[in-house]
């Protein structure tokens, strides 16, 4: 009898705790109840970030409650998009770049739109495959970083090219991330494929991998264990990052940055938002991408997200602009030809530079 | 001599023969009383299997399952078609058996080496008592729960040229895997091992003492034996923990080593190729059904009835030297060279990094800065507010993880007499540890697949933040199962038979003989499965929304950021994690109540 009332007890417990539990993890999307309409849900990755009243002016004017969903990092995102595609997560997506963005287009996780008073700059970073369908927001430069105190204290010429850091003077120096998992990995792998093309790329990671290159498996890993330059006793002075970094290495007094970046290794990492497919809100979902256009939206940009925006109207902090400028002319690999070679080329990476 | 020592193996009986086997008669003519409780026995048995596995079906199997099978379905155009040409592929691919050997290489090697080291400090820390035993005890804890990727770059700068052990060249090194395994799984093995070991009645082994037996034999015939169980216990957890392995094997391994765990990450994350990480899952479950089979093999020929005693009878003073009755000075020096040297050095490292300030120097800024969103706000909420996300995640994940691993554990621990019964058991018991030899990844993809609209509700579980505790409880339920399991197994069965022949009903049975036994385990099952919650970081970052982000998946994302201050945050957000993990665990041992004299 004792152990009935034990076990039902705890039945009751655990099926009485179910709704409790979904009421403490938040509103539930839509309760069913033709809610749908106000709540839009936005689907992103870990790095999004906006700031509470820039988005709650935008819900104030729109109407709408904004859910975020951050099912894990950039990486992830495309394949958990296409995966869900038949029961999206939530209404727009933000975050797809253009490393990925093909393989979730051509999945058909996409409806077709774009904000129509989009600025052709802005437009121009969607190659013709995406236009119509993803909306670009911001860009970054995924670039070679420098310990400029290093190469002083060493008396040693800077490298400024892709070619230089395959040069004997700069051997074991420097520091890359594995393009099959780390993204600024794969965006570098890019960097080479657009800089050397489709039958050079190979010889030049041999001849780096000749040279004493290091390859870690993150960019955490790379950054805060092997680069000197962040401070952290890393030994070597070169180092796969961002050309947002340099910004993070300025002295306290903001006169001089401790790194700098490599402008001349760079891939452009374009990050797009878009309308899913089958989302319970599609009136909602075009607001709020075109909110992420928005000027108020794209001005916050730099100082949420580490990102450049979309925009070329909006003026970037000084210290980004003394420090941590875009490249002119970074290398570019087409989406489509990304989507279509990049296992194929993952493999061949690792067949070059692992063995 | 030789007779007498194998003799003591077999513990004295606490009941007194007479009693323990009562005659049949007086039996029933008590049983009828209770006759229509039997039904509600069988009704409550009924609940307390049917309740967890209706959990593990829901919140595991379908999601796994889904998931796996997609990577054997192949959309044409007459619909789906079983495609298993993915097996001959993978299975054909020398990289595939490289990866294979290297888990089983690494998982046994780190399963060898920390049950070694972990005896003797189950020992030290179960058996022996000092000043600041529940300060050590608390700290072995610790690193089981620090998120991956700080454990793999607090390795890393200890390995990587420069670093306080570059000399050693472990970087990208099996032996650098394996201490990090061992530094991870240690506390399973002291943990498991010592909960048993501190209510072994030490007077079998103090009459084999008293018989002749050098200290080394009595330990050898006497105590290694009773111990089997809870070694086989210990030994399963840590071998599917480190076959299972992932983010510490994906830094500290570079490119040269992984896990299948890994491969399936990147396969599944990376590629999106579902086929071969089907194939990978299968022979994953392969591996993880071979471990769990030789070790329930192992604790069946070892598994009888121990006479349990109170641990502060048992605990003696820790012997530094030579005495009548031995000396612990090996198994104390072990034991201090492990904590010191594998445990304590990679969390210095940490202390000490967090205590240093952006500008350089010494101080309790970055503690300070947990306050705020990191620097250029690289957080949506403080860390201090992860925390509190945290806490409440971890009690939920506890609360349901007891609930649900306290019933498989009473149900495992009883052995039916019907065989097909006692088989039913025993693949209970090994059901609910797949959990731990599946990857999170397949997990957590499985959830964004299966679980839009759970059992036909309306509810998208998925991204209602709802699903957080319960994947947690998920990971967490075997821990509690192999926690609680070895001493309600090692339950004397004829002391409940006797309570039954003198007229206990079954829910009396329960409560008077397991309960008082069972609960002396709860707290520690209690104290695992919140410290587990707290660290999970796999399934939690597929899951968590950004406003309710838990310290780890904050932690992650600071030490994702360049700059001086989210460095030093995430490191000194990690050393409160930590000292907020051996706390739980402390409190947890208090709970247990340490009642002079015990219930016997």
């Amino acid at each position: 009898m004792k152990l009935t009332t034990t076990a039902t007890a705890a039945t009751a417990g655990v099926v009485a705790l179910l709704p409790l539990l979904a009421a403490c993890g938040g509103t539930p999307t839509d309760d069913a109840t033709g809610a749908a309409s106000d709540t839009v849900t936005l689907v992103t990755h870990d790095s999004f970030a906006v700031s509470d009243d820039v988005l709650a002016a935008f819900e104030k004017e729109s109407g709408l409650t904004v859910e975020q969903v951050a099912p894990g990092d950039a990486g992830t995102l495309v394949n958990q998009l296409v995966l869900t595609k038949d029961a999206p997560l939530g209404d727009v997506v933000f975050g797809v770049d253009n490393t990925y963005a093909s393989r979730a287009v051509d999945a058909g996780v996409f409806e077709e739109y774009q904000p129509a008073d989009l600025a052709p700059e802005v437009a121009a970073y969607a190659p013709d495959d995406l236009a119509g369908t993803l909306t670009p927001v911001d860009v970054g430069d995924v670039c070679m970083n420098l310990d400029d105190g290093w190469f002083e204290q060493n008396g040693v010429t800077p490298p400024t090219t892709l070619e230089d850091l395959a040069k004997p003077e700069y051997a074991d120096l420097t520091v890359v991330t594995n393009p099959a998992t780390s993204s600024p990995g794969l965006a570098f792998l890019l960097a080479t494929i657009g800089a050397f093309g489709t039958d050079g790329w190979e010889a030049y990671w041999a001849d780096l991998r000749d040279n004493g290159l290091k390859v870690a498996e993150s960019w955490e890993d790379a950054y805060y264990v092997d680069f000197s330059g962040a401070g952290e006793g890393g030994q070597r002075p070169i180092a796969l990052s961002y050309a947002t970094s340099p910004a993070f290495t300025v002295s306290d007094d903001g006169k001089t940055s401790a790194t700098s970046a490599m402008l001349d290794t760079c891939f452009r990492q374009v990050e797009y938002a878009g309308v899913l497919a089958g989302a319970e809100n599609p009136e909602g979902a075009k607001k709020l991408v075109d909110f992420l256009t928005s000027a108020e939206f794209q001005a916050d940009v730099p100082g949420q997200m580490y990102m450049y925006p979309a925009d070329p109207d909006v003026e970037l902090p000084a210290d980004w602009q003394q420090f941590a400028p875009l490249a002119d002319e970074p290398f570019e690999v087409a989406p489509a030809d990304v989507a279509a070679h990049r296992d194929e080329w993952i493999e061949q990476w690792t067949a070059t530079v692992v063995g | 001599m030789d007779g007498d020592g194998r003799r003591l193996t077999r513990p004295v009986p606490r009941v007194p023969a007479g009693t323990a086997r009562p005659a049949p008669r007086a039996a029933r003519s008590r049983a009828e009383r209770w006759r229509g409780d039997r039904w509600g026995a069988w009704l409550g048995w009924g609940v307390a299997v049917a309740l967890p596995l209706g959990f593990l079906a829901v919140f595991f199997a379908w999601p796994v399952v889904s998931l796996v099978l997609q990577g054997f379905f192949t959309e044409t155009a007459a619909g789906r078609e079983l495609d298993l040409s993915g097996f001959a592929e993978v299975l054909s691919q020398e990289r595939t058996w490289r990866i294979v050997g290297q888990t089983l290489a690494q998982a046994l090697t780190g399963t060898l080496l920390s049950v070694l080291l972990g005896l003797p400090g189950a020992y030290v820390l179960y058996r022996c008592r000092f000043p600041g035993r529940t300060l050590v005890r608390g700290l072995v804890t610790v690193p089981f729960v620090l998120p991956s990727v700080v454990v793999g770059v607090a390795f890393r700068a200890l390995f990587a040229p420069g670093g306080l052990l570059g000399w050693a060249h472990l970087e990208e090194s099996f032996a650098g895997i394996v201490l990090a395994l061992v530094f991870f799984n240690y506390a399973v093995v002291v943990r498991t091992v010592g909960g048993m070991w501190e209510r072994l009645d030490p007077r079998a082994e103090q009459a084999a003492r008293a018989l002749g037996a050098t200290p080394w034999r009595a330990f050898r015939t006497v105590t290694l034996p009773a111990l089997g169980p809870a070694i086989a216990s210990a030994a399963a957890v840590v071998f599917l923990f480190c076959a299972t392995a992932f983010g510490v094997v994906l830094v500290l391994g570079g490119l040269r080593y992984g896990t299948i765990e890994t491969e399936i990450w990147t396969r599944t994350t990376q590629f999106l190729d579902l086929r071969s990480a089907a194939v990978l899952s299968v022979l994953q479950l392969v591996v993880v059904a071979g471990a769990l089979l030789v070790s329930s093999r192992a604790r069946a020929k070892r598994e009888r009835a121990l006479h349990l005693t109170s641990d502060s009878v048992s605990a003696h003073r820790l012997r530094l030297r030579a005495g009548a009755d031995g000396t612990d000075l090996v198994p104390a020096l072990v034991t201090l060279v492990v904590v010191a040297g594998l445990l304590v050095l990679p969390m210095a490292g940490l202390v000490t990094r967090s205590l240093r300030a952006p500008d350089g120097s010494w101080g309790l800024d970055n503690y300070v800065a947990l306050g705020t969103t990191g620097g250029r706000n690289a957080l949506t909420v403080t860390v201090w507010e992860a925390l509190g996300n945290s806490l409440r995640t971890a009690a939920w994940a506890a609360l349901i993880a007891v609930v649900v691993g306290g019933l498989v554990a009473l149900v495992v621990s009883r052995r039916p007499r019907r065989a097909g019964l006692r088989r039913a058991v025993g693949v209970l018991d090994a059901a609910f540890m797949l959990p731990l030899g599946v990857s999170a990844v397949t997990v957590g993809f499985g959830f964004l697949i299966t679980l839009d609209e759970p059992l036909g509700l309306d509810v998208d579980l998925r991204t209602s933040g709802a699903l957080v505790p319960i994947a947690q409880a998920v990971v967490a339920i075997p821990l509690v199962v192999r926690t609680m399991l070895p001493v309600l197994r090692a339950i004397d069965p004829r002391l409940r038979e006797a309570a039954a022949a003198l007229g206990a009903a079954p829910g009396r049975v329960l409560r008077t003989v397991d309960g008082p036994l069972g609960a002396r385990s709860l707290g520690l099952a209690i104290g695992f499965a919140f410290a587990v919650s707290l660290g999970e970081f796999g399934a939690t970052s597929f899951l968590a929304r950004p406003d309710t982000a838990t310290l780890p998946v904050v932690i992650y994302r600071l030490i994702g950021r360049p700059g001086a201050e989210n460095y030093g945050m995430a490191l000194a957000a990690s050393v409160v994690l930590a000292v907020l993990t051996a706390t739980v665990m402390m409190v947890a041992e208090r709970l247990r109540g340490d009642r002079p004299g015990g219930e016997f």
